[in-house]
């Protein structure tokens, strides 16, 4: 569940959380588009490292450690992958930069889950939520879309309730073949999921009861409107994409192995 | 016999939701843990089957200690009723969910069968052998929940929350099968809210506070005393306070059974009559 627990907003007094969601997102989207447009490490690493400052300036590093620690398993299996593809396709050798390129797409996976624990460490889902309907979201998407976000810490404790309620019945989730393991989760994953429908049904009923929809033009508590930082978090954001751009087309980027050959 | 010595339990967050508990429950005893929300009960219980492990102190069940052994061996003698059955049923049927713990711990095909058929039979469930489990109205499921528990005859049965959303009728029928539970040398422990519940059943009562004990003995003392009820926000047992405001003429004060009022009260009357009493 450490995945989800890096994703998890707290509320924190920070710049970073101050910045208007529509212009956190437009970073992370530059940030995702940047991480496409490289495969090689060179690049990867430096997007990797310029986003640690706004993790430290948001200071949620614990928690985005954790979500960092939760894809570790992921990642692992995509570098295994891609450099298992390398070594059969390439008669049975693995060269160092069949190695480099496995690094790289493995981190640019980690770049992706980087910025977006960021995106959703530092941005409450309210503030989420109004973003999405500024943007001409409709109301009803946006508001499917925010309580989504907030029930997935309420489901990973439900998930936690019901592995003890099975364990107590006797179920070794660990135990087994890699299949057997799989099926393992049923008696976990069939009542989380039986009692989130059931939820979803109590949550429909409940604001259907507060006159939910009742009226076409919604107003809002809160308007967005955008401050100094989020001019500076343009600002960069513009610069990434153009400096990428540039690179792209304008610098040969080396490999490691190949500078290491120099 | 579960011991718990000076067990002290942190969540990964960081909260500290047992702050060194101590408790020896005899086998064959019935305890009812009660207290606020966020006393600390459940996690406590969670310890007895290796759920949660003390980050200090121990518990041992039968002379084991948790840490050593996995949560599937203790279960095997310890048995889990969790307070929402829909946190565990997931079969077809409900003869299905019951005998899934059986397979869980290897019994052979032929007990399997037995047991079911034994254990629905218990909790009046067989018509509905067939059903599937979400078909069924909330206090059945809960019935479900507990035989699927039963089924494998634990030494000791640990109930979360069991009379929440029951009925009156229902709250009796549990407390009668756990009368019957005592008579065949069960442990029982039930935590719980339900101050009249447990004034009716009149187990050994341990209240919680913020993840310490704060009282411990007979139901008689501990829910007839209003100043460590009020710290725990439980209000007394009504028969309590009926006895309270009666012991200005001369009744016991420490009465919470319906049975054991009734004998005081045709005492009383024998002695002297009512209406020179009052």
């Amino acid at each position: 569940m450490s995945v989800f627990d890096g994703l998890r907003f707290r509320k924190v007094n920070s710049p970073i959380h101050n910045i208007d969601a529509r212009v956190k997102f437009a970073y992370v989207i530059a940030i995702f588009v940047v991480a496409i447009i490289f495969y090689q490490i060179i690049p990867l690493l430096f997007l990797f490292f310029l986003q640690i400052p706004f993790v430290l300036l948001a200071r949620v590093q614990r928690q985005w450690l954790r979500s960092l620690r939760g894809a570790a398993f992921l990642a692992a299996f995509i570098f295994i992958v891609n450099a298992g593809t390398d070594y059969f396709t390439s008669g049975y050798t693995l060269t160092a930069a069949n190695v480099e390129s496995a690094a790289g797409l493995t981190l640019r996976f980690v770049v992706l889950i980087e910025s977006f624990s960021i995106f959703f460490l530092t941005t409450s889902p309210d503030h989420l939520g109004l973003a999405l309907e500024e943007s001409r979201v409709p109301y009803e998407f946006a508001f499917a879309f925010t309580t989504a976000v907030r029930f997935v810490p309420v489901l990973a404790e439900e998930a936690q309730t019901i592995m003890d309620a099975q364990k107590a019945r006797g179920l070794e989730l660990e135990k087994g073949s890699f299949l057997k393991k799989i099926r393992n989760y049923i008696p976990v994953l069939i009542p989380l999921i039986v009692s989130a429908i059931r939820r979803s049904l109590e949550l429909a009923e409940a604001m259907e009861s507060r006159a939910w929809g009742a009226t076409k033009k919604r107003t809002n508590l809160y308007v967005l409107k955008l401050h100094k930082g989020d001019y500076a978090l343009i600002a960069i954001t513009i610069g990434i994409l153009v400096g990428a751009v540039y690179v792209h087309f304008y610098v040969p980027i080396q490999t490691i192995v190949h500078l290491l050959q120099r | 016999m579960i011991v718990a010595e000076d067990v002290h339990f942190s969540y990964p967050n960081k909260v500290e939701a047992l702050k060194g508990v101590s408790l020896t429950i005899k086998t064959g005893e019935f305890v009812a843990i009660m207290g606020q929300n966020g006393a600390g009960k459940s996690t406590f219980v969670k310890h007895f089957n290796g759920l949660l492990k003390p980050t200090l102190g121990k518990i041992i069940v039968d002379g084991v200690e948790t840490t050593k052994t996995s949560v599937a061996a203790l279960a095997r003698n310890i048995g889990f009723v969790f307070q929402n059955p829909d946190h565990q049923l997931f079969s077809e049927t409900v003869e299905e969910e019951i005998a899934f713990a059986l397979k869980n711990f290897g019994f052979k095909p032929e007990v399997v069968e037995e047991r079911v058929t034994w254990a629905l039979n218990l909790l009046a469930l067989t018509q509905y052998r067939k059903t599937s489990p979400f078909l069924l109205s909330g206090g059945e499921r809960k019935r479900v929940a507990l035989a699927s528990v039963l089924a494998w005859d634990p030494q000791a049965l640990i109930l979360d929350e069991p009379t929440i959303g029951q009925d009156h009728m229902q709250k009796e029928i549990l407390r009668q099968f756990i009368v019957q539970m005592q008579t065949q040398g069960k442990t029982v422990v039930i935590v719980t809210h339900d101050v009249e519940f447990v004034a009716e059943c009149n187990p050994r009562v341990v209240l919680m506070r913020e993840g310490k004990i704060v009282a411990e003995g007979v139901g008689n003392d501990i829910l007839t005393n209003p100043d460590v009820l009020a710290e725990s926000s439980i209000v007394l047992p009504q028969i309590a306070q009926i006895f309270t405001k009666l012991s200005q003429f001369g009744l016991p004060k420490n009465v919470i059974d319906i049975y054991e009022a009734e004998k005081i009260i045709l005492k009383a009357k024998e002695t002297k009559p009512l209406n020179e009493r009052f």
